[in-house]
């Protein structure tokens, strides 16, 4: 940190400069200013140390399994038992690091933390204690992980299905422990943003002048605070059955396991909504930013993430079709899965229809929210043949699977993340990324991605099984292919890593806002004060960005009071 | 004397809000000069709040949001209660016989005094009556401690019966269909067909033939205990035809075999015969108030530990509550010692209470789930 604790002259090419030239990072000094902190902006600082720690270590997993499925066995060269239980254990950390530790924080508790209480024009959350909480929580909840690493690993696969999770050798208490503390991580920043839009609101902006990455962050953080307490219970229950084997899971003591898999599925299907709602919610803010035209449709954007939030509830059993439910439970469960897709789409044609007659600026956050609208409607469209029984029973457990939810969780929801990232970097560290080499970052990462997963869809709709360290030479040819694009797609991250560092290190000033949005995070200096504003903002309307003027000789955009005022007076639209 | 208080309660609708408008109409800022007012903030006011009002109805919001988050949470384990209970009802009309109705209703009384002196606690906090706030908080207090202290006593009983949840600990735990501890079983069976039996209503005759069947049930020949119970079965269709009612177990026949393999080819004959048995069991359900251990089948007796592993974790999860809650009251006493609250401030205690309540609610219904099954 002490690369960017130089003071910059953040804002100085903003009418509203920084007394003093300090900002949240150079606030204060010393380590325990950090630890200690109460500071919103510091904490989100703290979660993207942590959690990009998580992303490396989960896709180092997934870069060696994809590397073990490159070879299959042959007479000659039969795969070790070894082999196998390494295999099985790349795989199950994978999900189990990369879902607890990265997808389900990392909007939320990086962005969301940093962003929301700017957005909003306030101080800081409505409880900045529980706030900092929630990252020790996390810490906690990843020492356990590290311990799972270095005393016998786990091979249940992230869902910890019983009865082999209390029945293996491998450290799956310590990862259920792990896991119980992740979700209260988890609970105290839905619970923080619930209270925060809640009640630090300014003056002038109610529900529906609240910029959609809110609204996203909302419905998100209602599934965060009503689901994840069932994950927390189910957890406490594995851990009971694990370590005094009290039965309840256990057929052979008179438990039901597909029990497990109802609990464990009523938070975790939802869980997929904590991914992508946020995702969702920086997808409006770009592709309204960078096609310089108002949100179209903006109250059913809103609408639409709390639809999503109250559906996903409702869809678990669509996990659970082979799992012997009831026909009448299947098809319910189905019904339901297909109305999910409503509202999605319902997101997708506002957006096409924001861009319609845009001015559209190809700045690396658009690109990124452009390759959003294409994964995610790939993810989200072979989310819908899953959810058909029929295809289901066909497609259960194949590389189909594999290939749908990386789409709607990698495909859509990182690639949103890393937009959301390129986009609010200037305002974080007051620094410029280099763009073209952004650019190129995204085109691996875009060609990496699809060149790793597409593939994936037709191993799988030809039968090659998920989690097998092993395979027929059939699928040689998919799976050689997958490898090798998951490489193009590791060294797109890379890069995108060494062109953040870069940033951090060389890059130029960034000007207080250098893409022309309103939302109220640009209405202060890059990078904020330690307090946020240095004059409380003006609310008006998130999406109506007239009265931002280009300045040539700053690269960036400069508030035109005046003209905001005539907006105002206008009503726009 | 407390009914005083609680009509005038009742009658001042909630006072809560008329104070906290009086506070912010005084000191607190306006919103759009906010950073103009900082000397006359309340020491109490957080940096990023505006007036005191938005800070205590944002502490308050949080605390309900945690408990709909406690709500879920307990919700699963009620599920988990709800899913086995239907599926195995004898099972949990067989093991509540262990547990004490006085002790449970006692605590019950206690729970709900403690969240009465609780809610005056807040009252008298609100109305700055720093007295009253201190002796209500210690009422609270040792409501909680009087609750863990039967707990506890009931928790001794269920240790001294092996009854205690995990293999272990539990009488009724099974082995590749064999209990794993057939004498523990015998006392564990002894004491709660004793209780059983002795609420009375009981079908199958007296305590002493209870007694000699739990006696020969943990002996090594399951397939003896079985042809007993099917005799006792048969003689309890001729004493009480008519209120006999044929259920059928839930347990498909796959999950039988699973739950009871046979435990050595020798006595696989046997035991395929007392699953046939098991497959339709003739349960005595109306007329009769208690099960006994002789009216379970063979997958019965070995899901009877399930009902006391639920008990344990509902009751064992709900004390851990009701301890940290203690914790908190006990932090708000020393709190109120210190005079930190009074009519412009009292959060703490307020969020306490709210939490305080919800677990007293979450004792209401586990009271009746448990203990008064029947």
């Amino acid at each position: 940190m002490s690369v960017i604790q130089d003071p910059v002259n953040s804002g100085v090419y903003s009418g509203q400069d920084q007394p003093g030239g300090t900002n949240y990072i150079n606030h204060s000094k010393g380590v325990m200013s950090w630890l200690l902190t109460l500071d919103h902006k510091r904490i989100g600082l703290m979660y993207m140390v942590s959690v990009l720690s998580a992303f490396a270590l989960g896709g180092t997993f997934a870069i060696i399994l994809r590397t073990m499925l490159f070879t299959h066995s042959s007479p000659e060269n039969p795969i070790s038992d070894s082999g196998q239980e390494l295999y099985n254990q790349m795989f199950t950390l994978h999900g189990a690091v990369l879902v607890f530790m990265f997808i389900i924080p990392a909007v939320p508790a990086i962005l969301g933390n940093m962003i929301l209480p700017l957005m909003l024009g306030a101080k800081d959350v409505a409880f900045p204690r529980l706030n900092l909480l929630s990252w020790y929580c996390y810490i906690v909840g990843g020492l356990f992980f590290l311990f799972v690493l270095l005393s016998g690993g786990l091979d249940t696969g992230w869902t910890f299905y019983t009865p082999y999770s209390t029945s293996t050798s491998t450290s799956v208490a310590a990862a259920t422990l792990g896991a119980f503390v992740l979700g209260f991580s988890s609970i105290l920043t839905g619970l923080n943003f619930i209270a925060t839009i809640h009640m630090l609101r300014p003056p002038g902006m109610g529900w529906f002048q609240l910029p959609l990455f809110l609204w996203a962050l909302y419905a998100t953080s209602l599934i965060q605070v009503l689901a994840t307490p069932v994950l927390a219970i189910t957890l406490l229950l594995l851990l009971a059955e694990k370590v005094l084997h009290i039965g309840i899971f256990d057929p052979a003591l008179g438990g039901d396991p597909v029990l497990f898999q109802h609990f464990f599925w009523f938070y975790s299907h939802p869980a997929v909504y904590i991914m992508i709602l946020p995702a969702m919610g920086i997808i409006s803010e770009l592709i309204s930013t960078f096609s310089r035209r108002h949100i179209f449709g903006y109250s059913f954007i809103a609408f639409s993430s709390i639809a999503i939030a109250l559906l996903g509830f409702l869809v678990w059993g669509h996990h659970m079709y082979t799992s012997g439910q009831s026909g009448m439970a299947n098809a319910v469960f189905s019904l339901i899965t297909f109305s999910v897709a409503i509202p999605s789409a319902i997101k997708i044609f506002n957006w096409l229809a924001t861009m319609y007659k845009g001015s559209i600026s190809l700045a690396t956050p658009m690109l990124y929210a452009l390759a959003f609208i294409w994964l995610f409607t790939i993810g989200g469209l072979t989310g819908v043949f899953l959810g058909s029984l029929a295809l289901n029973i066909h497609a259960h457990d194949t590389y189909f699977v594999v290939a749908h939810f990386h789409y709607v969780m990698v495909g859509s929801m990182m690639t949103a993340f890393l937009g959301g990232m390129y986009y609010w970097w200037p305002k974080m560290f007051g620094k410029m990324y280099n763009e073209p080499v952004a650019k190129v970052a995204w085109f691996l990462i875009f060609a990496g991605f699809n060149l790793t997963f597409f593939i994936q869809f037709i191993a799988g709709s030809q039968g090659m099984p998920r989690r097998y360290a092993d395979y027929l030479p059939e699928y040689a040819f998919f799976h050689k292919f997958s490898t090798v694009g998951s490489y193009v797609l590791a060294a797109g991250l890379v890069l995108v890593l060494l062109n953040w560092i870069h940033a951090l290190l060389k890059g130029k000033k960034a000007p207080q806002n250098p893409w022309g949005s309103n939302t109220l995070e640009w209405h202060t200096s890059s990078p904020p004060p330690h307090e946020n504003f240095a004059e409380t903002p003006t609310v008006s309307d998130p999406y109506v960005m007239g009265a931002w003027d280009y300045d040539e000789s700053i690269d960036g955009y400069v508030h035109n009071p005046q003209k905001a005022q005539e907006l105002a007076q206008q009503g726009h639209h | 004397m407390p009914s005083r208080d609680i009509t005038e309660d009742r009658h001042d609708a909630d006072p809560r809000p008329r104070d906290i408008t009086d506070m912010s109409s005084d000191s607190a800022p306006q919103p759009d000069k906010a950073h103009g007012g900082h000397d006359n903030r309340p020491p109490h006011l957080a940096h990023h709040f505006e007036t005191p009002k938005q800070q205590f109805e944002s502490g308050k919001l949080g605390m309900w949001l945690f408990l709909a988050t406690e709500i879920l949470m307990f919700g699963g384990l009620f599920c988990a209660y709800a899913i086995y209970r239907g599926n195995h009802q004898d099972v949990f009309l067989y093991g509540y016989g262990a547990l004490d109705k006085m002790w449970g209703a006692t605590n019950t009384v206690v729970l709900l005094a403690s969240s009465l002196t609780m809610a005056w606690a807040v009252r008298a906090a609100q109305k700055g009556q720093q007295k009253l706030l201190i002796a209500m908080l210690v009422a609270t207090f040792m409501g909680g401690v009087g609750f863990m202290g039967i707990k506890a006593v009931e928790y001794k009983a269920k240790y001294d019966h092996n009854l205690f949840p995990g293999q272990q600990f539990n009488a009724f735990y099974y082995e590749s269909g064999k209990p794993k501890y057939p004498e523990k079983l015998a006392h564990a069976i002894e004491y709660i067909d004793g209780r059983n039996a002795g609420r009375g209503g009981a079908s199958h005759g007296t305590d002493g033939q209870g007694g000699e069947h739990s006696d020969a049930a943990p002996a090594p020949g399951e397939g003896q205990v079985l042809q007993g119970a099917g005799h006792q079965q048969a003689e309890a269709d001729a004493q009480a035809p008519a209120a006999v009612i044929v259920t059928a177990s839930f347990a498909p026949p796959a999950d039988v075999t699973n739950l009871a393999p046979p435990a050595s080819p020798a006595d696989a004959g046997v035991l395929d015969s007392a699953i046939d048995h098991a497959g339709v069991v003739q349960t005595p359900h109306a007329g009769h108030t208690q099960i006994l251990w002789e009216d379970l089948s063979q997958t019965e007796r070995g899901k009877v530990h399930i009902f006391f592993e639920i008990y344990f974790l509902m009751t064992g999860l709900h004390g851990l509550h009701v301890l940290i809650g203690m914790g908190l009251i006990g932090w708000l006493i020393l709190k109120a010692r210190a005079r930190t609250f009074g009519k412009e401030y009292f959060t703490p205690v307020d969020v306490i209470g709210l939490y305080w309540h919800l677990v007293d609610l979450i004792w209401i219904f586990l009271f009746p789930l448990l203990y008064l099954i029947h």
